[in-house]
């Protein structure tokens, strides 16, 4: 075994008696600075000449250069209003059902994680149990997380088995294209639901508690003490669930695409997955396109991201 | 802490009167628990029923399957069923043969007692619990999940080893040396945050495959073994190691590798055991970015192997179930012993 840490030990004494002592930070730097460069800053500049040229071709020098025309091509509709009139229809269709699918999933997943760290701020037994019981499925793969739902939503599964049970008809859930979109939302919430509820939980604690006992003594009734004590100094806290569960939303696609496909039809199918279809899984890889399109939703997860910094900093304040 | 749990549900239970909000809360916690557990429940009962008794509808809760029994005289295991007696009784006999829609039983207690006829109509299967372990055994041996184990456990273990590695590295001396352009490194890596893989998909594609790590398993651990939320929490945690320690070993003319990796490496361990827990999660889980390095399906991970497996016209869900199950081994092995250290590290650093 020590044999084994002098080897490792050795090149770097080696590079020190080359270097000398001053210069071995940088060496310390360089392997997560190689690798951030590399496969982090090099592609993000790669993207701009990919969103800038046209063509199958995955080698750059072998793309024509084309300006702008990709990102013309993707916001070039005839009726603003009327998505069939855009010439990259399924690009407006997925930016649609994003938008629908992130209001609809943070506004409920915001909701429910508030009720949750509400109930788990109280003094009740069996309180780390239940928080845990909450954080579990956050652990769990979205493959994992898309299959158990699969399961128990097929034409078979378990939940027709109840409906038909209580005299009811079976429900297609995942063939139906307003069934198979609410269900990619429960099932979103169900699974990122218990990391929001940990960090609403932090700032109730936060909360210092004399503010509440002050309360009681003048006898405020509990819906004014939630409005004018809970959640003004929540807020921090839940402007930083608001930007990161924005941020996740709009890049939704692993839970999806195994739950769904982004079916039936386009009506589950969300913009990551416009990106991946449209450089990877069609017949032909529009990495033009796909560049373009990532430059976009980059832009906007840019400004989310701003938005959580200022909220965090004001959260130290 | 059981005495401080036990503590609580004593005053709980002692106060005068239970307030109405006690109640919503309580069913609120019990609503949640089955929500969160039920379907993962009913994942894994299903995963040890047959491939038959997964048509059934409405399914059963339980994994069952019909009772065998040994009869002597007979070689293999016959079914039993439960059927009328002469007495009038029923009874549990052993079907030896079926002939149209006749059963020709035996009575597992006398076998040479002589076959009784009874019609199909009138028979009952006999159901016990039946774990169908088969579910679990024949997809590591004809499909390949054991090869997408073997690359999943591979990907995981050298990537955690590789990102603990780096990081560690570059938070050391970031930590504990003044050098030119400290700050400015320390601020890029905090920016690379702000780039998702899902914004560079295309050319970070083109790097591997330019590199030669297309299909192969270090595409999969290479790129995201530098993690901004590494390099930041080790940072962090080694400021609070004092300067004293290190100044001291120096003086012993300890290389300034040894410093790192002889004292300041150990005392950071509470610090890299998150990391680790957390990197093993994240790559055990990993989905977009194997799904576009790895093509082959020899070099599939696990998640890339249940998520075409479920993908083929005919699931064949008795097997797609039991894989599942053991897909969630590892992190729920995760949860149940560290689940403390993985709250408590959200909470402080708010990652995932």
């Amino acid at each position: 075994m020590r044999a084994i840490v002098r080897i490792i030990d050795w090149p770097f004494e080696a590079l020190q008696r080359r270097l000398g002592a001053a210069r071995m930070p940088y060496v310390f730097v360089l392997p997560n600075l190689l690798v951030f460069g590399i496969f982090v800053v090099l592609p993000m500049i790669l993207n701009v000449w990919y969103a800038t040229t046209s063509g199958i071709e995955l080698m750059p020098a072998q793309r024509p250069f084309v300006g702008g025309e990709n990102f013309a091509e993707l916001l070039d509709c005839g009726n603003y209003l009327v998505i069939a009139s855009c010439r990259q229809d399924r690009f407006w269709r997925s930016v649609d059902n994003t938008i629908w699918f992130v209001a609809f999933q943070v506004v409920s997943m915001i909701l429910l994680s508030l009720i949750t760290a509400m109930v788990l701020n109280r003094k009740m037994p069996l309180r780390g149990f239940f928080r845990a019981v909450f954080f579990y499925p956050v652990l769990l793969s979205p493959v994992v997380v898309a299959l158990i739902w699969k399961w128990i939503l097929q034409p078979d599964g378990v939940l027709n088995a109840i409906i038909v049970g209580q005299g009811g008809q079976r429900v297609p859930f995942l063939l139906d294209p307003g069934w198979s979109f609410l269900w990619t939302v429960v099932v979103s919430v169900w699974a990122h639901m218990g990391f929001y509820v940990l960090i609403l939980l932090a700032g109730l604690q936060a909360i210092p508690p004399d503010l509440y006992e002050a309360a009681e003594m003048d006898g405020t009734p509990p819906w004014r003490v939630f409005w004018r004590i809970t959640l003004p100094l929540l807020m921090p806290n839940m402007a930083v669930v608001l930007v990161l569960g924005l941020i996740r939303a709009v890049q939704a696609f692993d839970e999806i695409y195994v739950l769904t496909g982004g079916g039936p039809g386009t009506a589950t199918q969300y913009i990551v997955q416009y990106i991946y279809e449209t450089a990877f899984a069609g017949q032909v890889h529009i990495l033009g396109l796909a560049a373009a399109a990532s430059m976009l939703v980059g832009g906007v997860l840019l400004v989310l991201t701003l938005l959580q910094l200022l909220a965090s900093a004001r959260a130290k304040q | 802490m059981p005495n401080n749990e036990s503590e609580t549900m004593i005053r709980f239970l002692a106060r005068r009167r239970g307030n109405w909000t006690d109640w919503v809360s309580w069913a609120w916690m019990v609503f949640g628990t089955l929500a969160m557990f039920v379907p993962v429940m009913w994942l894994v009962l299903s995963s040890f029923k047959t491939q038959s008794a997964l048509q059934e509808f409405p399914p059963g809760l339980m994994p069952t399957g019909q009772k065998q029994i040994a009869v002597a005289g007979y070689d293999k295991p016959l079914p039993v069923f439960l059927v009328p007696l002469a007495d009038g009784t029923k009874g549990e006999r052993a079907m030896v043969r079926r002939v149209g829609i006749e059963l020709q039983l035996v009575d597992p207690a006398h076998p040479d007692g002589g076959l009784q006829r009874v019609k199909l109509a009138d028979a009952v299967q006999v159901r016990e619990l039946h774990f169908a372990w088969e579910n679990y055994l024949e997809p590591l041996k004809q499909f390949n999940f054991g090869r997408y184990l073997s690359n999943s456990v591979i990907v995981t273990v050298t990537a955690t080893a590789l990102t603990l590695l780096i990081n560690a590295m570059c938070a050391f001396a970031l930590s504990k040396y003044e050098f030119r352009g400290r700050n400015g490194i320390f601020i890029f890596i905090v920016s690379t945050l702000m780039i998702p893989i899902t914004v560079i998909l295309v050319p970070a594609f083109l790097v591997v495959t330019r590199l030669h790590l297309g299909n192969s398993l270090w595409g999969v651990i290479l790129p995201p073994a530098a993690t901004p939320t590494g390099v930041f929490l080790l940072r962090q945690y080694m400021l609070t190691i004092p300067d004293e320690l290190i100044d001291a070993a120096r003086m012993d003319h300890a290389s300034e590798w040894r410093l790192f990796w002889r004292i300041v490496l150990p005392l950071a361990a509470p610090a890299l055991a998150v990391l680790a827990i957390f990197s093993v999660v994240w790559r055990w889980n990993d989905f977009l970015w194997p799904l576009i390095v790895l093509n082959r399906e020899n070099v599939f991970t696990l998640q890339l192997g249940l998520a075409s497996f479920q993908g083929e016209l005919q699931t064949q869900w008795h097997y797609l179930l039991a894989m599942t199950v053991v897909t969630l081994i590892p992190v729920t092995i995760v949860f149940a012993f560290l689940q403390k250290y993985i709250t408590t590290g959200i909470a402080s650093a708010g990652m995932k």
